[in-house]
């Protein structure tokens, strides 16, 4: 025993171990932080080291090549023992790990622990969210397959959009004119050794602001933070109620930790790795590309905003948001720390992520797309064409095979672009319906030049048929002249 | 300076670089010119976008005109007129082209105007439909609906030797038009 006593010893005196631990992981924090709600940050981290253990692997098989990168892919998936399980734990540890970040940083934001003298890392942190939304658009490209090539194409043509020096950044982007073999190497690049390297970096400032600075204590409403007084106020908390680190606070961490990793691992195992989807070929163009999870309320937001907006969000937003998250706590880095005094705080991150859902909601059912397939999918439901008249069945055959179905829905079926048309006889008189099939408006194309003035009567006959039984159709002299009509926003196109 | 190795009591005057500070100095600026000089070719390789000066384009043949029927738009391919050997299927690049008549040709990029989705064509109702926002064009490229914020990119076309040519070879954004 003494022997052993005296290697330690021996050992400690050469590696300074114990120095080491008193100075990080046995470093004294208020006992309140040992709280479940101080989790989420370890957990983050947990998931970056996963990553990079299952990236490091993964590239033991990957080729990073255009020609062979699909090709890998699928060797990964069904031949390489284990790989389609290591892509999937890559892929979850992704998902785990951005949401963890988001859990994190909301956490941090409300708990007020952005706020003097923790500037710094909360400025660091908002680095690493950057970093890691990097990894996850890099990581989208590096699955090499259809959403790849065309998520990169939106990527270009953004990037397309910036004044001036548009044309090279676009160049500078995908390394040469066009999507080539340039282009995946340099998001390998970026994906296996730049941003990961910024990460570590960064994490490091991180955690050695956490070690120097301090980890916030849990917020007491009513308790203000001042500059002149909070750090005698900290060093007191420490005093009184102070614990190292490890072993006294650290046991929610691993317990989280601990549940993390299965939830990963369990998410991998009956999910399954994400892809690769179709091939990385451009002339198979019937597709439908859609970015990752975290990119689609972005994606949303390009179908909904208006056109003069698109450069404004596209641009402006994001580096006014990004500069806000930065000046955030020199903006209010004192006063309350507590969420129950901030109102404004948890109304802010509610209606961020009530807007951030929504818009990823619908960048998931893409209400706006056409459906490419309905004209010829989805048949007339039996209803609407009971009973009509020949010339009216003539025109039900015009308005499926003129491809109206692919932005108008009946019953139920088709796209959504346009109005839903099942009750539009009570909504358009003849006239107006005529006219706008003919002149279009509204976001809709006109189609004077693909009708002949038969197949338009014919098309107008049947439409003027689509109401409810127990509704009339609209008639000329029934519209008051001073109301607006119904779908005042498809006659009228939006003013400029 | 041999002065106060003469006489290491004497006060120096502050003013007076010491040897040390000289050589300290030396160090530096000699690293600070040394990292430009590394940094030269480092940003050049990097930032070649922005040094070269070339055209990313030539004239590529997109098949002979009988593959076009008069009246039509029918999808075209071709193969990136400057490839890598490990390109593999992603320097086969799509076109629509219209013949109106004669030797009147439209040749549109496959990509919408709006973020560069593939754009597909309807030929009952004369439209290209983008999958990704509901962008629409009618058939001679200009805007119908949606989010473009112009009508389809056109590439330069000739008529020679029977066959039809375009000028391709770069992605086409709004600052890059083909």
């Amino acid at each position: 025993m003494n022997t052993l006593r005296k290697a330690a010893v021996w050992l400690d005196e050469r590696l300074h171990l114990t120095a080491l631990y008193s100075s990080t992981a046995g470093h004294e924090v208020p006992a309140s932080a040992g709280s479940w709600f101080y989790v989420f940050g370890s957990a983050t981290l947990l998931c970056f080291i996963i990553q990079v253990i299952t990236g490091t692997l993964l590239a033991f098989v990957y080729v990073p090549s255009t020609n062979e990168a699909y090709t890998s892919l699928e060797y990964l998936n069904h031949v390489q023992f284990w790989g389609w399980y290591l892509r999937a734990v890559h892929n979850w540890g992704s998902n785990f790990m951005v949401a963890l970040m988001t859990l994190h940083m909301i956490q941090v934001f409300l708990f007020g622990a952005y706020k003097y003298p923790r500037e710094l890392t909360w400025a660091s942190g908002i680095v690493l969210m950057l970093v890691t939304l990097g990894m996850a658009f890099t990581g989208q490209v590096l699955r090499f397959d259809q959403d790849a090539y065309w998520g990169l194409t939106i990527g270009a043509s953004i990037t397309g959009r910036v004044p001036l020096i548009g044309g090279q950044l676009v160049h500078l982007l995908l390394a040469g004119p066009i999507i080539a073999g340039e282009t995946l190497s340099r998001f390998f690049t970026l994906h296996v050794f730049i941003i990961p390297g910024t990460i570590i970096a960064v994490v490091s400032m991180h955690l050695r602001l956490v070690l120097t600075k301090g980890i916030n204590e849990y917020p007491k409403p009513g308790k203000i933070v001042r500059r002149s007084t909070y750090d005698a106020e900290y060093a007191e908390i420490i005093r009184k109620e102070g614990v190292p680190f490890v072993p006294d606070a650290i046991d929610k961490d691993l317990i989280f930790a601990a549940l993390t990793i299965v939830a990963i691992l369990t998410a991998a195992f009956f999910f399954g790795p994400k892809g690769p989807g179709g091939p990385p070929n451009p002339t198979l163009v019937d597709t439908n590309p859609r970015p990752d999870f975290y990119f689609l309320s972005i994606f949303a937001a390009l179908a909904l905003l208006p056109d003069w907006m698109e450069v404004l969000i596209l641009f402006i937003a994001p580096a006014l948001g990004i500069g806000f998250l930065f000046a955030l706590p020199f903006i209010s880095g004192t006063g309350e720390k507590s969420a129950q005094r901030r109102p404004v705080a948890v109304l802010s991150v509610l209606f961020i992520m009530l807007t951030i859902g929504t818009l990823t909601y619908m960048g998931q059912t893409s209400p706006w797309s056409p459906k490419m397939n309905a004209w010829s999918g989805d048949p007339i439901p039996v209803q609407y064409v009971q009973g009509r008249t020949p010339t009216e069945l003539k025109g039900a055959i015009v308005f499926q095979n003129k491809q109206c179905r692919n932005c108008h829905s009946l019953g139920g079926e088709g796209g959504e672009r346009g109005p839903a048309l099942d009750a539009v006889a009570t909504r358009l008189t003849k006239d107006e319906l005529v006219r706008q099939v003919i002149q279009g408006g509204g976001n809709m194309p006109a189609y004077g030049k693909k009708l002949s003035p038969a197949e338009t009567e014919a098309l107008v006959e049947f439409m003027a048929t689509l109401r409810p039984k127990t509704t009339p159709s609209v008639k000329p002299s029934e519209k008051p002249s001073n109301k607006l009509p119904h779908d005042f926003a498809v006659l009228v196109p939006p003013a400029r | 300076m041999s002065e106060s190795h003469h006489d290491p009591d004497k006060p120096k005057d502050p003013n007076l670089p010491s040897r040390r500070h000289w050589l300290l100095a030396l160090g530096v600026g000699l690293n600070v010119v040394a990292g430009a000089m590394l940094s030269i070719p480092l940003i050049g390789f990097v930032m070649s976008s922005f040094l070269e000066k070339k055209d990313n384009r030539d004239w590529i043949a997109l098949g002979p005109l009988e593959g076009f029927p008069e009246k039509t738009t029918r999808i075209a391919t071709y193969r990136n007129p400057f490839t890598r050997p490990w390109d593999g299927q992603t320097a086969d690049i799509p076109c629509w082209v219209r013949h109106i008549q004669g030797n009147a040709f439209q040749v549109f990029a496959i990509n919408c105007t709006h973020l560069g989705c593939p754009v597909r064509w309807f030929e009952e109702s004369g439209l290209f439909l983008c999958p990704c926002h509901g962008g629409a064009y009618y058939e001679d490229g200009e805007k119908a609906a949606g989010p473009p914020p112009r009508g389809l990119f056109q590439y330069d076309y000739k008529v020679e030797k029977g066959r039809l040519w375009v000028r391709g070879g770069q992605m086409p954004t709004l600052s890059n038009p083909v």
